[in-house]
C-alpha cells in the first residue's frame, strides 16, 4: 500500500506494508541512506532519526505508526541551526573514525542540544548512551558536543 | 604475515616482509599517459593534476576508519610540494598490478609506504620542475617549488602546477630510488593535523559505505547459514518464503566445507531487504547433523585444564634451566590465566553488492583484503579472476573481520544465480554468529624470584585452540613473545586444544590477549617481590638498547622511554583513596612501543569506573597526521577496555550463544574515560597506529583493579562479582 510521509520537509510516498520499519522505508524505498542499520533491536542508535524533533530508533518504528509525524534524517539536519552547529563541531574535531555510527550520533547530539543548550558531562552521558561507537570515538563526541554548545573542551589534537 | 596473524613467524618479520613488498611497489609503472577523456594530466599511477591546479591523489589501500585515505595521500602531497587545500583524494579499485598488495592489516601501511609514497610525490614534483625548465629554457636546478607553484627566481618567472601538468606528464619518469626527498624541517603537510577527507560526507550522511551501494535494477538478499559452523541444509520451506510479497527467489546453496569460504545456507532475494528478511523468517530450515555440534566453551575449559597437566607436545622455547632455577628460587609464583573468544562486532554488518552481467562480475565490497576475495570468488564460481572488477568501498569498521571475504563470495554466487545485481546484507545476528573470533586461550604460568626480587625463571604452558596439532588462525604465540629473551631461564610449552571454531585476526592479533596475561603475571611478580610496579618493569627491561636479532629485536630502550614517560605523566606513585588504584602495563606490537596507566575506582558493589588512561607512545620520529593518530590511540585504548570489561563469546552445542548488543555489550559513552596521549619522538622511521595501542589497555585496567581492591583478575571479561566489598 502507498504510505505518505514527510521526510526532510518533502512529501513522499512509499509502496510498503504498514509494519515495515521506518529505517527500511527510508533506505530501500526512498533511497535515504544516511540512517544506518546496526542491530535492528534499538540497541545501537545507528538508525536514529528525528520525528517531530525527537530522536527515535527508526528500526523500531513501523512506518504506519508515524501518522503525520515529520521525519528528519542526517541528510536534512543541517537545515536547523543546531544541527548545522553540531555537524560543524563534528568536522572541526574530526570526530569520526569509520563514520558508520556518526549519523546517529549527530542526530542524538542535535536533539540533546535543542533541549539542553549547555549540557554537562552527565547530561551528555545520559543523552548519548543509546548510541554505540564501535571505534570508540567517545572522547571526541563529548568534546564536539561541548564545542557545539559553546563550552570549553579539552584539546583533542 | 600480511594478514596480521602471529601464527608462525615472528611479528618482527614485518621488517623483512615490508622489504619484499617494497620491491613490488617500486616496480609499478611511473609512465604517465593522459587519458583522452581526462582533462587532468596523469603524472603516474597515483597523481593527476588538472589545468586549474586541482591535484587528485589515489589512495591505494582500503579505508576502514584508520584514516588511510587521508594519510597516504598526505605523504605524496608533501613531496609533490602542493597545498593540501588543492588536493582531492580518490579511492583505488582492487588493482594489485598497479598498486601492489592492497590491505588494511597489520598496521603495515605506514612502515611499508612511508618511504616509497614520499618518493612517488617527489618523482611527480621533479617531472613538474622538468616541464617548467623545458618551457622556460632554464636549468631544472634553478627552479624551486612551493605550494603547487614552480619558481625561477633569476628571471622572476612562476607557473602553477596546473599549467605545467600536461607537459610534465610527457617528461621521463625518474627512478624512485634516486629522487631527492625534502628536509623534514620543511614539511608543511606531514605532522599537521588534517581532517579526514571523507569527514564532510560522513557528517552529512552521504552514501559512503558498502551498505549504501546502489546499482540500477538491484535486488536485496539475506543468507541464512547453520548455527553450527558449516552444517548443511537438510530441508527448507522455500515456497513459504517465496510467497512473501516482494520476494523474488529463495534457494539452497550447497556450499563447501571451508569455514572462510562459501558455506551451505539458504538465500532469499527480494525487492527490499525487509521483504527478504520476512521471507527468511518462513524458511523453517532444518540443519543436518555436523561433527562439531558438541563443541562448547565448558568442554574447552575442562579440556584446557586437563591438557595443562599433561606433557606438552611442543616446546617452542627452552632457555637455560627452568627447573633448576625454580628449585633454587627464593620465591615461586603460580597462576592460571585465560581469555575468551570475542567478536569483532563491526557496527556495519557484513555486506557486499555483486552484479553478474554476461558472464562477468562487478563487485562492490567493504573489504580490508580485496585480492584474496577476488581469487576466492574466481575459484568458487569457476571464472577467471580477470573477469571480476572489484571496487573497494569504505568499511563501517574493520578490526580484522573484513580480512575475510566470506560475504563477497556469497554475494557473487547469489547474483549469478538470480542473474541480477544483488546487495547481500547480513543481520546483526548473522554477523555475531558467523565471525572469525579472537581465539580463546589458557596460560598456566610459574615463575621464580631470587632474594633480590629479580625474575630468574619463567615458564608458560600455553593451551590454544587448533586442529591437528596446529594453532587455529591467530591463536599462535611467537617464541620471542615478551618476556622471552629478558629472563635467563625461560620455557614455553604449547598444547593444542582440538577446536573447529572459526578464528581470525582481531585488532592486534595475539597481542590483544597475550599482553593481558604477561603484564598481569608480571604485576603479580612485582607484588610478590614487594617492588614498585614501574621500577620492577624497568629492571625487567634491562639496560640494553635492543634485545634480540638486529633489525628485528625488541627495542628495550624505547620501551623504557615510554614507560618512564607514562609514569611521570600519570603521577605514578601518588597516594590513592580507598578502592581506587593505578595500574601499569606495556606492550610492543606492530613495531610500536606503548606503555599505559589506568586509574580506576571500584564501587562497593563491584562496579568498575575507569577514570582516566595515560598513554606513552613511541612510533618513530614523525606523527604523520596527529588528528588521526590521536583518534586511533584513544579508540584503541577504549576498544581494549570495552573488551576487557564486557565481551565474551560463548559456544554451546557447537554454536555461538550471543547474538546482538543486548547480550554482547560494547562500551558506551558513559563508561568512556579521558585518554591522555603523550608521544615520545625517537630517531626511528614512523610506524603504524591502527593496533598497538590496544594490547596494554586490558592489563592496565586489571592491574589497577588489583591496586584498588587486592583482587587479582586472571580471566576476562572482568567479573564484578569478585570485586564486591567484603
Amino acid at each position: 500500500m502507498a504510505i505518505k510521509l514527510n521526510v526532510n520537509g518533502k512529501a513522499v510516498s512509499a509502496d510498503v506494508d504498514g509494519d515495515t520499519p521506518l529505517l527500511w522505508v527510508l533506505r530501500d524505498s526512498l533511497g535515504v541512506l544516511g540512517p544506518k542499520y546496526g542491530c535492528g533491536i534499538g540497541q545501537c542508535g545507528a538508525c536514529t532519526v528525528h520525528v517531530d524533533g525527537s530522536p527515535v530508533r527508526s528500526c523500531q518504528v513501523p512506518v504506519e505508526a508515524l501518522g503525520k509525524g515529520k521525519v528528519t534524517t542526517i541528510e536534512g539536519i543541517g537545515l536547523s541551526p543546531v544541527g548545522k552547529k553540531v555537524q560543524k563541531a563534528w568536522t572541526d574535531l574530526d570526530v569520526a573514525q569509520c563514520g558508520y555510527c556518526q549519523a546517529g550520533q549527530i542526530m542524538a547530539a542535535t536533539a540533546l542540544l535543542a533541549a539542553n543548550p549547555k549540557p554537562t558531562d552527565d547530561d551528555i552521558d545520559t543523552a548519548m548512551s543509546g548510541n554505540i561507537c564501535r571505534c570508540a570515538t567517545y572522547v571526541r563526541i563529548r568534546a564536539a558536543i561541548k564545542l557545539a554548545s559553546g563550552q570549553s573542551t579539552d584539546k583533542v589534537f | 604475515m600480511a594478514d596480521g596473524s602471529t601464527t608462525g613467524a615472528s611479528r618482527r618479520d614485518f621488517l623483512v616482509g615490508g622489504g619484499a613488498s617494497l620491491g613490488l611497489v617500486l616496480s609499478f609503472s611511473l609512465a604517465g599517459s593522459a587519458g583522452a577523456a581526462e582533462t587532468a594530466a596523469k603524472l603516474n599511477s597515483y597523481v593527476r593534476i588538472a589545468p586549474d591546479g586541482i591535484v587528485t591523489i589515489i589512495n591505494k589501500n582500503p579505508e576502514v576508519g584508520q584514516g588511510i585515505k587521508t594519510m597516504l595521500p598526505m605523504l605524496i602531497a608533501e613531496e609533490l610540494d602542493v597545498d593540501w587545500a588543492q588536493v582531492r583524494t580518490q579511492q583505488a579499485d582492487g588493482d594489485p598490478a598497479t598498486y601492489g598488495r592492497q590491505i588494511a592489516g597489520g598496521s603495515l601501511a605506514t612502515p611499508m609506504h612511508w618511504d616509497e609514497l614520499r618518493r612517488v610525490g617527489a618523482a611527480g614534483r621533479s617531472m613538474i620542475v622538468a616541464a617548467a625548465a623545458a618551457k622556460w629554457g632554464v636549468s631544472a636546478a634553478e627552479c624551486t617549488t612551493a605550494l603547487g607553484v614552480v619558481y625561477h627566481k633569476a628571471s622572476g618567472r612562476k607557473a602553477g602546477y596546473g599549467t605545467l601538468a600536461a607537459l610534465a606528464s610527457e617528461q621521463p619518469a625518474p627512478t624512485l630510488s634516486k629522487v631527492t626527498l625534502k628536509d623534514p624541517a620543511t614539511y608543511h603537510i606531514i605532522g599537521r593535523p588534517m581532517i579526514q577527507v571523507d569527514t564532510p560526507a560522513i557528517v552529512t550522511g552521504k552514501p559512503l559505505f558498502g551498505i549504501d551501494v546502489t546499482v540500477p535494477g538491484m535486488l536485496f538478499a539475506t543468507y541464512e547459514k547453520a548455527p553450527v559452523f558449516g552444517a548443511s541444509v537438510a530441508s527448507a520451506d522455500l515456497a513459504a518464503a517465496k510467497a512473501v510479497k516482494g520476494v523474488t527467489d529463495a534457494f539452497i546453496i550447497e556450499g563447501g566445507t571451508a569455514l572462510d569460504g562459501l558455506l551451505p545456507g539458504v538465500a532469499v532475494v527480494a525487492t527490499s531487504w525487509w521483504a527478504a528478511r520476512k521471507g527468511r523468517e518462513r524458511l523453517n530450515i532444518q540443519w543436518a547433523d555436523h561433527p562439531t555440534s558438541k563443541q562448547s566453551t565448558a568442554s574447552f575449559e575442562a579440556e584446557a585444564v586437563a591438557l595443562s597437566k599433561a606433557t606438552a607436545p611442543f616446546r617452542p622455547r627452552n632457555d637455560g634451566d627452568v627447573d633448576a632455577a625454580l628449585k633454587s628460587a627464593a620465591k615461586t609464583v603460580k597462576a592460571a590465566y585465560s581469555y575468551p573468544f570475542i567478536s569483532h562486532a563491526n557496527l556495519e554488518p557484513q555486506n557486499c553488492t555483486a552484479s553478474w552481467v554476461n558472464g562477468k562480475l562487478e563487485i562492490w565490497a567493504p573489504t580490508q583484503n580485496p585480492e584474496p576475495g577476488r581469487q576466492m570468488v574466481a575459484k568458487t564460481l569457476g571464472i577467471p579472476a580477470s573477469d571480476i572488477a572489484l571496487h573497494m568501498i569504505r568499511c563501517g569498521g574493520g578490526f580484522g573481520r573484513r580480512l575475510n571475504n566470506d560475504y563477497m563470495v556469497e554475494a557473487a554466487w547469489i547474483s549469478r544465480k538470480v542473474g541480477a545485481p544483488v546487495k547481500l546484507l547480513w543481520t546483526r545476528e548473522d554477523d555475531m554468529r558467523h565471525d572469525f573470533y579472537r581465539p580463546a586461550g589458557w596460560h598456566f604460568l610459574e615463575a621464580g624470584l631470587d632474594a633480590q626480587g629479580t625474575v630468574t625463571a619463567w615458564k608458560d604452558h600455553f593451551v590454544t585452540p587448533g586442529e591437528k596439532g596446529t594453532p587455529s588462525r591467530s591463536a599462535g604465540m611467537a617464541s620471542t613473545e615478551f618476556p622471552a629473551l629478558f629472563i635467563p631461564n625461560f620455557r614455553y610449552d604449547l598444547s593444542i586444544l582440538e577446536s573447529q571454531i572459526p578464528t581470525g585476526p582481531l585488532r592486534a592479533p595475539g597481542s590483544n590477549a597475550l599482553s593481558f596475561v604477561m603484564q598481569s603475571f608480571i604485576d603479580e611478580l612485582a607484588h610478590e617481590a614487594g617492588a614498585d610496579q614501574v621500577a620492577f618493569r624497568l629492571k625487567l627491561l634491562g639496560d640494553q638498547k635492543v634485545v634480540g636479532p638486529p633489525m628485528q629485536g625488541y627495542g628495550a630502550e624505547r620501551m623504557r622511554g615510554v614507560l618512564k614517560l607514562v609514569a611521570e605523566k600519570s603521577g605514578w606513585g601518588r597516594a590513592m583513596a580507598p578502592r581506587t588504584g593505578l595500574g601499569v602495563s606495556f606492550h610492543y606490537s606492530h613495531l610500536g612501543y606503548f606503555a599505559e596507566v589506568a586509574e580506576v575506582a571500584v564501587a562497593d558493589d563491584g562496579t568498575v569506573k575507569v577514570k582516566k588512561v595515560w598513554v606513552g607512545v613511541d612510533v618513530g620520529r614523525h606523527i604523520i597526521n596527529p588528528a588521526g593518530a590521536m583518534n586511533q590511540i584513544q579508540g584503541s585504548v577504549l576498544d581494549g577496555l570495552s573488551g576487557a570489561l564486557h565481551q565474551k563469546i560463548t559456544i554451546e552445542n557447537g554454536a555461538t550463544v550471543q547474538s546482538n548488543f543486548n547480550d554482547y555489550p560494547l562500551m558506551r559513552i558513559s563508561e568512556a574515560p579521558a585518554v591522555e596521549v603523550h608521544f615520545l619522538l625517537s630517531e626511528n622511521s614512523p610506524t603504524g597506529l591502527g593496533e598497538p595501542a590496544m594490547p596494554p589497555a586490558p592489563p592496565a585496567l586489571t592491574n589497577a583493579i588489583f591496586a584498588a581492591t587486592g583482587v587479582r583478575l586472571r580471566s576476562l571479561p572482568v567479573d564484578t562479582d569478585l570485586l564486591r566489598k567484603a
